[in-house]
């Protein structure tokens, strides 16, 4: 990268990456239902690649377990999402990325709500407006440049 | 002068007065000075219109001179040359392309002479007409190509005069021209200083570049030839040769031409040749073309690729130092640049160029060069420039480390490093943030370069990782801080192997243990872990650490041992305490072991009212302990200590002294395994295996049955089948390992045991005498006939060279024991014993007897529905058909020609279908390699294409409640097969194993899908024109009962939409659609797999995806 695309936040705090969900022997039984819950979500958007750095949202704590909550029997996922700055540009493609990928993964039973964490964006209610908004979230898929960004951070990293 | 030297003379000669003639000039005044040397002209004759009459009667004169000379051969002469201008008049004339390989042949051959080749074509080569003339060329050039080997060097001579002569012709000689002289550089008798002028005319008459590419491939391949064979002249010519070269590559464009350039520039370069004043124009001429911008067009037939000429280049740009000053700034420059490709290529060109470069070269430019590599591994997203520009660090540094220093020069290697040093190490304060570990990594790639780079790192790194490691008290920054100082330890490591200086780190030995130990005292479990990786490194760092510290440090791996419940924590400590055995066995033997045996053997407290838990937790630490004790027992001094306690486990299980679960016996001989896998090979551990291990666990496990047999009070843990199950690999694994007299000794003390009833060789003997191990036992009991599988376990994996005693005798009792017992464990334990010895028996006519005889009887049984030993002799025909088959015995097919009558069999159908799996797979006990079985290569295949025709056909023949039967066996069979079969005898079989797909047994999905998955990853063309069915019946799939063949068919899926983009895409929105129900299936691990699928199939055919 040359000179003029210096990152805005070149070396960001890293978190440490939770284990790969463990699995139980009722997960293996045919007959036991499985709900979706928190976790299930959280393992979804966990490895959504930043749009600028090598790391994964959950490495830079953009995304946490905490900050998921499912509700499998009323049909809701809500998701809120922590930008590294209060200034950063990327606060609405990493939305956005989230959001495709819950679209993407989930039964479309369930209601998807992802936001910021409040306080913690300069432009919080704008962005939220935005993802709340289906039309605009598929105008936005409509762009070619704009998915094109979405499916990079939505692929797993070959190189 | 020779005639073919005069005629070419006057060809040349005629030509040129042709020239100025028609440009209106008069040539008579030529004629007079080139008489002399025109002398004997025959093609005067044939030429004559050109030539003045008093000239004519001159040259007639001396030509028929020189015929009375060969007047000895003029008649068949006169045929020849016929035969020659027959050819000349068909090629020239008649155009026809093929007449130039009957030239060749007729030249070869001896038909007509080089000679007379040219005489024949002396019109055509002197015509008016520049294209008749080129044709002519064309001819001689053609069988040139051919015959260069026959010429003398006279003719050579002669004929590079006229192909010099020649290139100042019209354009449209040129092309032919070239190719002559092509074939000429090829004599090995090309005469001195030809190649020189011949070079000299190349590059004076003809501008390269203005010539069609396979012209120019001409060119260069002359090149080629002549510094192959002329060295020494072409240095003669000084620069003057690398200039024209220069010239003639200048712009050329096709990849193909430009890997022959950049071999001649490598030549050049390589060669020593004089660059002289030329050596920048060398450079720009080359190094224009970096990086490498090329993907070959699909279906290229000339199979060049990218990788090709990109290490072509780079063994021209980096072949010299006298590039640096000219290549340095450019790699500098393209690093820049936002092409990854372009970015990779110039890191490994930097690292491949400074290994020829000493400090001066890259003196001035070091500072350009680390600011390019430090940001490369700081942003980059990629890994392979990571390690791209950290090898280009690693490189360069050494190469700064190689010079030597002069007093007055500065150090460039100190300012290298300070450079480095000023970047990087304030970001090794900051554990958290992200440039941590490419900071860290930047600093190792140096400090891994050289021993002088070391020392200069360590010791400005070193004291300030360990404070900030003391000051810091978050778990997860120590644990940051711990990794680095064990990545510093590691790259110390690398440069140190070849000298025996002292270690880097003796002055932080105190500094490092104690950071070490506090970690192993924390009770964060990943740092722990780290910690013992890092002890594990210090105790290999070659007198780093002294026998305090090795005390310690096993102090502490004990106490996690006995205490720590998390299994990562005790896995890597019990792999710590291996490593540490291998390096300090007599500090194993005296601290560790003792601890870990008195730990193991005091039963649990208030065995009254024990709790759960408490049990529990007690059977885990003497699991730790169990494989801690086999971790450690790598050296023979070691394996004498750790055994012995391990069979005291087994004694005391058995007489009850001290309580063990069943589970803890069978961890116990898992250990016992484990140590007869891993331990050295030497005299002591084999005399340890046959002395003590064996015996024991026979006497162990005879004692166990007796006793079982006698009385019904406690059972010994020593009878239960999974415990058996267990001492037979320990038996197996340390017999097969046995050097060739002692497992002869061991072979025929087992078999006299069961045959004969001798338990001399037993220690505790308390036995009764005339034991019939073999023999059928009173009442119903097994605990006596299933020792069996430990006979099976001694004599079938002795090396093959040992001779197993009473063979036959031993034989007819595995058989007769085989088809009558009832109990499972004994009749398969017998069958596979007979089986393991049949497959090592020696090839003849006993052989084959006992093999007719076996099958006689097994027939027998199978063919009376009323058997009730069916399964019996079912089992015994498989096993034994699976040592045949391994051999390749021509008995076999006999064997499967039963194998296959039985896929029809009512009740035996579904075992012969689970059978094939068996004969294709690898089994663990017996007949396999670590058993010195006969295993010939690739048994598989033979026996897939021998048996698949047949497979289909019974397929095809039979009824449909039995179809199931062939598709189970037939993928059981590829589902065997190595990859590359699969992929090729697919296309015949894919129709039956879609058919598979849809039919209803789930055991065949799974396995037909399993089979179909490795080959879907590079799909045949076969499969994709059946792509619709395939996608199809995987779709229907998905919603099947069974929850492993929904997960498998999901995994296809996703596996599908990496085939080819345009192939898959018209399938996109279906599958998608079809996703969307197992995104809500009721199991988890559907769920997952369902939504990893759909995420693929949503890139597909996407902007940013693929």
């Amino acid at each position: 990268m040359s000179e003029g695309t210096r990152l805005e936040n070149a070396n960001p705090v890293i978190f440490q990456r939770s284990g790969e969900r463990v699995q139980t022997a009722s997960e293996e039984d045919e007959d036991v239902h499985d709900p979706i819950d928190d976790r299930e979500i959280f393992d979804l958007i966990r490895s959504i690649n930043d749009p600028e750095h090598p790391l994964s949202l959950e490495e830079l704590n953009v995304v946490e377990q905490v900050r998921v909550k499912v509700n499998d029997a009323e049909n809701t996922v809500g998701v809120e999402f922590t930008p590294t700055i209060p200034h950063c540009s990327m606060a609405t493609l990493i939305g956005l990325s989230i959001k495709v990928k819950l679209l993407r993964s989930l039964p479309d039973r369930f209601k998807i709500d992802v936001c910021i964490t409040p306080g913690t964006h300069a432009s919080e209610e704008a962005v939220n407006k935005q993802l709340a908004d289906k039309e605009r979230v598929a105008a936005a898929l409509e762009n070619a440049s704009l998915l094109e960004v979405v499916n990079q951070c939505l692929s797993t990293r070959s190189i | 002068m020779s005639i073919l030297e005069i005629i070419l003379v006057v060809i040349n000669w005629n030509l040129l007065k042709a020239k100025l003639q028609w440009k209106g000039e008069d040539v008579h005044q030529e004629h007079q000075e080139n008489s002399t040397f025109a002398s004997s002209s025959i093609c005067s004759v044939l030429f004559g219109r050109y030539v003045n009459a008093a000239l004519k009667d001159m040259i007639l004169k001396l030509f028929f001179h020189h015929l009375c000379q060969r007047s000895s051969y003029r008649d068949t002469m006169a045929a020849e040359s016929t035969l020659a201008l027959s050819l000349v008049e068909e090629f020239v004339s008649g155009l026809q392309d093929s007449k130039a390989k009957d030239a060749a042949k007729g030249v070869k051959d001896g038909k007509f002479t080089v000679l007379q080749l040219v005489e024949a074509l002396g019109s055509s080569l002197t015509s008016s007409q520049p294209h008749t003339r080129a044709r002519g060329v064309h001819l001689l050039s053609e069988v040139l190509q051919e015959c260069y080997g026959d010429l003398t060097e006279r003719e050579v001579e002669v004929l590079i005069a006229f192909y010099e002569n020649r290139l100042k012709d019209h354009y449209v000689v040129t092309p032919p021209v070239l190719k002559g002289l092509k074939a000429l550089t090829k004599c090995t008798n090309l005469p001195p200083g030809s190649a020189v002028s011949m070079l000299r005319s190349v590059f004076q008459d003809i501008h390269v570049q203005s010539l069609m590419l396979s012209e120019r491939a001409c060119v260069y391949s002359m090149l080629i030839n002549i510094m192959e064979t002329r060295e020494a002249e072409l240095k003669g010519l000084g620069a003057d040769f690398v200039f024209g070269f220069v010239q003639s590559m200048d712009g050329e464009r096709d990849p193909r031409n430009l890997l022959l350039a950049f071999q001649i520039a490598k030549n050049l370069i390589h060669g020593g040749y004089d660059l002289g004043k030329f050596t920048e124009e060398l450079f720009e001429v080359t190094s224009c073309y970096f990086p490498i911008d090329f993907s070959p067009p699909p279906n290229d037939p000339h199979g060049i690729t990218r990788e090709e000429l990109v290490q072509a280049l780079r063994a021209v740009l980096t072949g010299t130092p006298k590039f640096a000053e000219f290549l340095l700034p450019l790699l500098i420059e393209k690093l820049d640049s936002d092409v990854q490709s372009a970015k990779l290529d110039s890191l490994q060109t930097l690292a491949a160029c400074v290994s020829q470069y000493e400090h001066k070269h890259v003196a001035e430019f070091l500072q350009g060069l680390w600011t390019s590599v430090r940001r490369e591994v700081f942003q980059t997203s990629s890994e392979k420039i990571e390690s791209a520009g950290l090898a280009a660090l690693t490189a360069l540094t050494s190469c700064l480390s190689r010079s030597v220093l002069s007093s007055d020069s500065e150090d460039s290697l100190s300012t290298f490093l300070d450079f480095i040093l000023k970047d990087c190490k304030h970001h090794l304060c900051e554990p958290d943030l992200k440039l941590v570990w490419p900071s860290a990594k930047l600093l190792q790639a140096a400090c891994s370069a050289s021993t002088r780079a070391s020392h200069i790192i360590t010791v400005a790194v070193m004291p300030s990782l360990l404070e900030q490691y003391n000051n810091r008290t978050q778990c997860s920054h120590r644990r940051t801080l711990l990794e680095v100082v064990h990545r510093f330890i590691h790259s110390v490591k690398n440069c140190q192997s070849s000298d025996n200086d002292e270690s880097v780190l003796l002055a932080f030995r105190e500094a490092l243990c104690s950071i070490v130990f506090s970690a192993l005292s924390e009770s964060n479990s990943s740092l722990q872990i780290t910690a013992t990786s890092v002890l594990t490194s210090l105790a290999q760092q070659a007198g780093l650490l002294v026998e305090s510290d090795i005390e310690l440090a096993l102090d502490h791996l004990t106490r996690l041992l006995l205490t720590e419940e998390d299994d990562r924590v005790s896995l890597a400590v019990v792999e710590c305490a291996g490593a540490l055995a291998q390096l300090h066995p007599a500090l194993v033997i005296t601290k560790l072991i003792p601890k870990l045996k008195k730990e193991m053997f005091t039963e649990p407290m208030n065995q009254d009212q024990e709790e759960v838990s408490e049990l529990y937790s007690h059977h885990a630490v003497r699991q730790r302990c169990l494989s801690a004790l086999a971790a450690v027992s790598i050296q023979p001094s070691v394996v004498q200590e750790s055994t012995p306690v391990l069979l005291e486990v087994l004694r005391s299980a058995h007489t009850g002294s001290v309580n063990f679960s069943v589970d803890e016996v069978v961890l116990t001989c898992r250990s016992l395994q484990r140590i007869a896998e891993r331990v050295q090979d030497s005299e002591e551990a084999g005399r340890c295996f046959h002395d003590v291990f064996i015996p024991h666990l026979l006497s162990l496990a005879l004692q166990a049955a007796l006793q079982d047999e006698g009385s019904s009070g406690t059972r010994s843990p020593l009878v239960e089948e999974v415990v058996l199950s267990a001492m037979v690999p320990v038996i197996s694994t340390s017999c097969s390992r046995l050097q060739p007299t002692l497992a002869g000794q061991t072979a025929s003390r087992a078999v006299s045991l069961f045959l004969d009833g001798d338990v001399s060789f037993l220690p505790d003997n308390s036995f009764p005498s005339h034991m019939q191990l073999l023999k059928k036992q009173e009442g119903d009991s097994w605990s006596l006939s299933r020792l069996v599988c430990l006979l099976m376990g001694s004599v079938c994996s002795l090396p093959r060279s040992v001779e197993v005693p009473q063979i036959d005798k031993l034989l007819s009792a595995l058989e007769e024991m085989s088809c009558t017992c009832s109990h499972p464990l004994s009749y398969t334990s017998a069958a596979k014993c007979f089986a393991g010895l049949v497959n090592k028996k020696p090839q003849g006519h006993s052989l084959d007897s006992l093999i007719q005889r076996m099958m006689k009887r097994v027939c027998s049984e199978l063919d009376s529905p009323s058997s009730s030993v069916r399964t019996q002799a079912f089992t015994l025909m498989i096993w034994v058909a699976k040592a045949l088959l391994l051999r390749y015995h021509p008995l076999f097919t006999t064997l499967t020609d039963k194998l296959f009558s039985l896929l029809d069999d009512a009740d035996l159908g579904p075992m012969a279908a689970d059978g094939f799996s068996l004969l294709m797979s690898d089994s663990t006990d017996v007949l396999n390699r670590a058993c010195h079985a006969d295993v010939r290569i690739m048994y598989r295949q033979r026996f897939f294409s021998e048996n698949s025709a047949k497979l289909v056909q019974g397929f095809n023949a039979a009824p449909q409640e039995k179809k199931p039967n062939y598709l189970k066996a037939l993928s059981n069979i590829v589902n065997k097969l190595p990859k590359q079969v699969q992929v090729t005898e697919l296309p015949a079989l894919l129709s039956l194993l879609l058919e598979a797909l849809s039919c209803p047994d789930q055991d065949v999905h799974l396995s037909t899908l399993s089979c179909l998955e490795p080959v879907l990853v590079n799909p045949p063309q076969v499969l994709i024109q059946q792509l619709e069915a395939l996608i199809n019946r995987l779709l229907a799939l998905i919603s099947s009962p069974a929850m492993s063949v929904r997960i498998a068919s999901l995994s296809c899926i996703s596996t599908l939409s990496h085939f080819p983009v345009h192939e898959v895409l018209p399938f996109r929105a279906r599958v998608l659609r079809a996703l969307a129900k197992p995104l809500d299936d009721k199991k988890r691990l559907v769920r997952r797999e369902a939504v990893q699928a759909r995420g693929e199939w949503f890139l597909l055919g996407s902007p940013g995806g693929r």
